[in-house]
């Protein structure tokens, strides 16, 4: 295991590596360069220009500016944001954390529902409650986020339950610690609702596929003719092994999971890295640009790697062949 | 004994057929497709206004159906309350819905001029807005049929460029293997590892931000089938290390064919049932790109309609409240991608032949 985990962190590097000189490549690519645009912003004083471009070395080609960028994050200094003027470092890590508050309670959200639905639906096969289950998938799996988050906010604004869009009240800075708590709470219920909806669909139907598939495996004959009963059957037996597969589709999931929170994060008003990508694009802040679309990245393999190490903890056979 | 050739066994593509066509789901999907497509083909006739008509007397305005007066179809007059985007019926001021009437000009199919619509009142006094009018008192309706033509467009080119270019890529490092395999799947695996919407927004930055809405159309469709291919060069990549082993091929070979013939011709027509409904099922990926990206008001411009720029106007929760019909673009997205995976899936279902 221990082996397997360090394997796979190595296979992390090249991967962050790669996706960072791709995107340093494509922002050399702006038109008009990065350090034009710097100097034709009216908002940005003449020093911050100096001062970037002594740190980023930004009057050099770009693979020049790509080693010493590489340098400055390698020891965690994104630099400084012009838009916002604080150190880039503070404001990527906020909004990576408010990402990952994001994704995290949709997919808690998401697999809390959809599994025992799944299961319901497969035991169930062709009742009602299983028709009504794929209906519902088939329209989940074809429900734009951006139509759902949408209609979340008329949900907001019509019945007044819940914030309409941000992260956290107007008074947030006067409130107690634990007013905080529940204030963030309240404002993330709905952004985790709307990104939870859209991946729900896709786990129900697999989880009803998997379990349908294993009921008709032989073992579960056996267990049956030896006369357990068919709670056990399925919840000791067929369960089990139908997780498994479960485990991959996680990892493949991740990626849907970022882009659909990168929608409602613009939508819904939530300050996390997608709304910063589109911000720091708006203010023609490149270099931010690339600092969240790595940061985006990074977040990936390391949910990736999470759903690897979960799989070969539970797969012998993932983990003895590698 | 000249009986018919009932006894012959079915083609795998009349099988195909068969089993398709046993899909009510599959066969509605596709209908209204073929619907949806149409009325894009010819959104100036079918569409009662032009997508730039602006009534400046009615911002906001609620959706007006006719109504039915004997047997003719009558469209009220409506009335604004003073100072307010309040709208009344005048039930006894109507005029009749004429078919086949003279209004906005147009271009059919972007070639013909032409002046004549599907239907419509003729009459300034009487309009007729389906589905309402937006915050510049344009038809909702009219500017989704003329969104559609971009939004439906996009999908198949985008699908036609990248799985072109990814079914080239994969068989080629299938069927060489070796370097040119690692650099084509290394190339894969980084595209991958992005957040796609995240890689978008970061080669949406190597554009000018002020272009005209034919170039962003053009730049939407590049961007998209650039992250698009990837996912389709592994899987018929990995179709192609078997294939390549297959006897067909090998006697491909040995009669001397050259390996761009032989992936052309031998290897990629054997991955097409494959091909196809992954191509189905990834449409809607091509047509929410387009929305993403035109809803932040980074792809399509205004005053040009798509449907992504159209749900930009009900980003205002005021205006969503207040003026709900502002998200029928969105119930137009709906409706195409569940057609699309109604008809992909159906098309997998039929294509599978080991389950019967």
């Amino acid at each position: 295991m221990g082996t397997f985990i360090l394997k796979r962190l190595l296979h992390m590097i090249p991967i962050l590596l790669g996706v960072s000189l791709l995107t340093f490549l494509l922002m050399s690519l702006t038109p008009g360069g990065y350090l034009q645009s710097l100097k034709q912003n009216p908002q940005i004083s003449p020093e911050t220009v100096e001062k970037l471009l002594a740190k980023f070395h930004l009057d050099q080609p770009w693979y020049v500016q790509y080693l010493h960028w590489l340098k400055n994050v390698a020891t965690g200094d994104f630099g400084y944001s012009i838009q916002y003027k604080i150190s880039a470092t503070e404001l990527i890590m906020a909004r990576l954390w408010n990402t990952f508050l994001l994704s995290f309670f949709a997919t808690v959200v998401a697999w809390c529902i959809a599994v025992p639905l799944g299961i319901w639906a497969a035991v169930n096969k062709d009742s009602l409650v299983d028709r009504a289950c794929s209906l519902i998938a088939f329209v989940g799996l074809s429900i734009p986020e951006i139509l759902l988050a949408l209609l979340a906010l008329m949900f907001a604004a019509a019945t007044n339950w819940f914030p309409i869009g941000g992260a956290q009240g107007s008074l947030y800075d006067l409130m107690t610690p634990t007013e905080r708590f529940w204030n963030r709470a309240h404002h993330l219920v709905l952004p985790v609702l709307v990104l939870a909806a859209s991946s729900l669909a896709g786990i129900m139907r697999q989880m009803r596929s998997n379990l349908l598939d294993t009921l008709r495996a032989d073992y579960v004959t056996a267990a049956r003719a030896k006369g357990l009963s068919e709670g056990l059957v399925i919840y000791k037996h067929a369960l089990r092994n139908a997780i498994n597969p479960l485990l991959t589709i996680f990892g493949y999931s991740l990626a849907g999971l970022l882009s659909g929170a990168f929608i409602v994060e613009n939508i819904m008003a939530w300050p996390g890295l997608g709304r910063l990508t589109i911000e720091a694009y708006t203010a023609k802040d490149s270099m931010l640009v690339v600092d969240s679309v790595v940061m985006a990245t990074a977040l990936l393999v390391v949910g990736n790697f999470v759903a690897d190490v979960m799989l070969a903890w539970s797969d012998p056979r993932i983990r003895l062949k590698e | 004994m000249s009986e018919p050739a009932t006894n012959l066994p079915l083609s795998p593509r009349q099988i195909f057929w068969r089993r398709l066509r046993a899909r009510r789901a599959a066969m509605a999907g596709g209908v209204i497709l073929g619907l949806l497509y149409l009325t894009a083909l010819l959104a100036g006739f079918v569409a009662p206004y032009h997508y730039e008509t602006d009534d400046r007397d009615r911002f906001f305005h609620p959706p007006i159906l006719p109504k039915l007066d004997g047997l003719r179809l009558v469209v009220p007059r409506w009335e604004q309350k003073e100072g307010q985007f309040i709208y009344a019926a005048i039930a006894s001021d109507t005029k009749p819905l004429r078919f086949l009437v003279k209004g906005d000009k147009y271009k059919l199919f972007a070639l013909i001029p032409c002046q004549t619509h599907l239907f419509s009142t003729g009459e300034k006094t009487h309009p007729i807005y389906l589905l309402g009018t937006d915050q510049f008192g344009r038809c909702v309706f009219s500017r989704i049929l003329y969104g559609s033509q971009i939004s439906l467009s996009i999908g198949l080119l985008g699908i036609t460029l990248s799985f072109t270019f990814g079914m080239l890529n994969g068989g080629i490092s299938g069927y060489f293997g070796g370097h040119v395999d690692t650099v084509i799947m290394r190339v894969c695996e980084l595209i991958m590892s992005i957040p796609s919407l995240y890689l978008i927004l970061a080669l949406r930055n190597t554009f000018p931000s002020n272009i005209s809405s034919t170039q962003a159309y053009a730049m939407i469709i590049v961007i998209l089938s650039f992250i698009g291919w990837a996912s389709m060069a592994r899987v018929v990549r990995g179709m192609a290390l078997s294939l390549r082993e297959r006897q067909f091929v090998l006697a491909a070979r040995a009669l001397g064919a050259t390996p761009w013939r032989i992936i052309t011709r031998h290897i990629l027509p054997s991955t097409f049932s494959y091909v196809i409904v992954a191509a189905t099922l990834s449409v809607p990926y091509y047509i929410l790109g387009e929305v993403v990206l035109s809803y932040l008001a980074v792809g399509i411009q205004e005053p040009q309609a798509s449907w992504g720029n159209m749900l930009t106007a009900a980003q205002n929760t005021e205006h969503l409240r207040s003026y709900p019909w502002l998200l029928a673009p969105g119930a137009a997205i709906f409706i195409t991608v569940l057609a699309f995976n109604f008809l992909g899936d159906g098309l997998r279902d039929a294509a599978d032949t080991k389950s019967q």
